[in-house]
């Protein structure tokens, strides 16, 4: 029995993260970390649409920014229930995610990455500008902690990034399983060839929109628990420079491969908060990183060990790999 | 008959790529479809695949008029094609590539995804059994495990027939099967589309190999300049003179091939 598995390794990191908590008893790692999983699960629907289906969206942070607003309005404006806001918050990101991909997936490649670029930018002057709903730049103050769910609470910092980690484990799980089921190869069909994809029979206009409400709903539910982990929203949020960064952490994880968005996350803010003693010239650091990994690693950290680890399994058997060639062309 | 195309017309602005093109498809046999370079044989498969919408003219498959249905419905009726430049995803394995071919047959969504439902683990299954059968058929069983970057032209050629045959078709376009291999490997893709059309598929394809088509073909078409000059079969094309005229500029004395 080898213990080294994947399988074991994958657990061992699971456990590792349930027990943070109690072996770290620190708040500032426990709050970064929250954090970062937060950001992770707006970078996996990112990584859904962009990766998987080859849709390069730049208005997720829009999405997110739908979220948490949607959220600290039905709370703070509506009192309504956190539980029922976070269902609500996420069901009205998909509804306007539906509505905008139903128009931006009639472009495609970079008209699509420019068109939905200005989408995010309107959703966030919207945000800034509708002082009536939003409070404009004041923001939104007081969005409730997460309300209990019978015995349990979510007052402390343990409890919420246990919260923030369930939903992280759930995203990983439903992405992986998209990822590992015929629809995800259907995805992965049309972020291929597109062309290709319609003459196997795959109606890619349908398949695309699925694919993109979905991860607005990644987006949006990201966006719901940062805006009750934080308490407070602006416009910020929504911003292209917090669109950037979730794309930064995709593309340095690994784009298109299902650990990549945490990898990423996780790794970049930490990076950022050690080195927040540089500033802004952080991003001296970040911008030649991010183009030597994109010019030697274009699937990023994760995708760089995937391929590593292909090019080990082929060296292995080369005698073999001469008979099947030869077999080949006699069949 | 299988498919026929009345009258079918297809203008880019004022070039017409297809011009009046009446042809008929007959089932169960090798169709061809030659022509020099820019003469419209690519135009006319995007036309009966549903990539293009023709500019006038129908389509006809066993009856229905398939002219204005868009190519994933028209797939899934039974027409399946190839394209002249293989987009195979280099970094999966061939069996991966090939597995979604069967796709159109199946019903599971989005939720028997996430839920991992029978249905889903039944199909995916018959997917899979889907797609080490047509890779047994094009004979890539051996490599049907190693990335699609690091197999040969011709493997790849052989992947994206494979992948065409997943969809469960009657009729299937190969848009220039042999392009870019050498005479060895387009003996073997010769005996391959032999063997396909001897289990009951109907072929259409577009060459430009004479001696491959020659050999290979029930019946062709000759296209020049968007419209059709010649019908027929291999020996009547042989010494047809447009056919002759087109290919080689001059009067009827020289031979084709």
């Amino acid at each position: 029995m080898k213990i080294l598995t994947k399988r074991n390794g994958i657990i061992a990191l699971i456990i590792l993260a349930f027990l943070f908590p109690i072996i770290g008893q620190n708040d500032y790692y426990l709050h970064m970390l929250t954090l970062s999983f937060i950001w992770a699960i707006a970078v996996y629907g990112i990584n859904l649409l962009s990766g998987y289906t080859g849709y390069l969206s730049l208005a997720h942070a829009g999405f997110f920014a739908i979220g948490a607003y949607s959220l600290g309005l039905l709370t703070v404006k509506s009192g309504m229930n956190f539980w029922l806001a976070l269902v609500g918050a996420c069901l009205i990101t998909c509804a306007i995610g539906f509505v905008i991909g139903l128009i931006a997936l009639r472009t495609k490649e970079h008209f699509f990455a420019i068109y939905t670029l200005c989408v995010g930018y309107i959703i966030y002057l919207v945000i800034d500008k509708w002082e009536g709903l939003t409070e404009g730049v004041r923001g939104l103050i007081g969005i409730p902690a997460p309300g209990n769910i019978g015995p349990i609470t979510f007052d402390t910092a343990a409890s919420q990034y246990y919260l923030v980690l369930v939903f992280l484990l759930a995203v990983i799980i439903v992405m992986y399983r998209i990822i590992h089921s015929l629809t995800g190869r259907t995805y992965m069909a049309i972020r291929n060839s597109e062309d290709l994809a319609q003459t196997i029979g795959i109606s890619t206009m349908k398949n695309k929109l699925t694919a993109f409400v979905l991860s607005t709903f990644f987006a949006g539910l990201a966006g719901a628990l940062y805006a009750s982990f934080i308490r407070f929203i602006g416009p910020d949020i929504g911003s292209t420079s917090i669109m950037f960064d979730l794309l930064m952490y995709l593309l340095v994880g690994g784009i298109g491969t299902l650990s990549g968005p945490l990898v990423g996350t996780l790794l970049l803010v930490i990076l950022s908060q050690n080195l927040q003693f540089l500033q802004e010239y952080r991003m001296l650091i970040f911008g030649p990183l991010l183009t030597l990994i994109i010019i030697f690693y274009p699937r990023g950290i994760a995708g760089a060990i995937f391929d590593w680890k292909i090019k080990r399994k082929d060296k292995k058997p080369p005698v073999l790999r001469n008979d099947v060639s030869i077999k080949v062309e006699e069949g | 008959m299988i498919i026929e195309t009345k009258n079918l017309t297809k203008r880019f602005g004022g070039l017409a790529a297809v011009n009046n093109v009446d042809f008929v498809i007959k089932k169960g046999k090798i169709n061809a479809i030659i022509g020099p370079n820019g003469a419209g044989k690519s135009t006319f498969f995007n036309l009966i695949s549903g990539f293009h919408r023709p500019s006038s003219g129908t389509v006809i498959f066993k009856g229905i008029d398939i002219t204005k249905l868009p190519a994933n419905e028209i797939a899934a009726l039974g027409i399946s094609r190839t394209f002249q430049t293989t987009s195979l995803f280099d970094k999966s394995t061939l069996l991966d590539n090939v597995i979604v071919g069967h796709r159109l047959r199946t019903k599971s969504n989005l939720v028997d995804a996430i839920l991992r439902t029978k249905r889903l683990k039944r199909e995916e299954a018959a997917c899979r059994d889907k797609a080490m059968e047509v890779l047994e058929i094009v004979g890539l069983t051996d490599v049907a495990d190693k990335i699609v970057a690091s197999v040969s032209q011709e493997e790849k050629k052989r992947t994206a027939i494979a992948l065409a045959l997943a969809t469960d078709p009657e009729i299937i376009f190969l848009d220039e099967p042999a392009a870019g291999i050498n005479p060895d490997e387009t003996e073997g893709l010769t005996v391959l589309i032999r063997k396909l059309n001897q289990s009951g598929l109907t072929i259409c394809l577009i060459e430009h190999k004479m001696h491959m088509i020659m050999n290979l073909a029930d019946h062709i078409m000759v296209l020049n300049y968007g419209e059709k000059i010649a019908e027929g079969t291999p020996k009547e094309i042989r010494c047809n003179e447009a056919v002759i005229k087109a290919y080689l500029g001059g009067s009827a004395s020289a031979k084709v091939i």
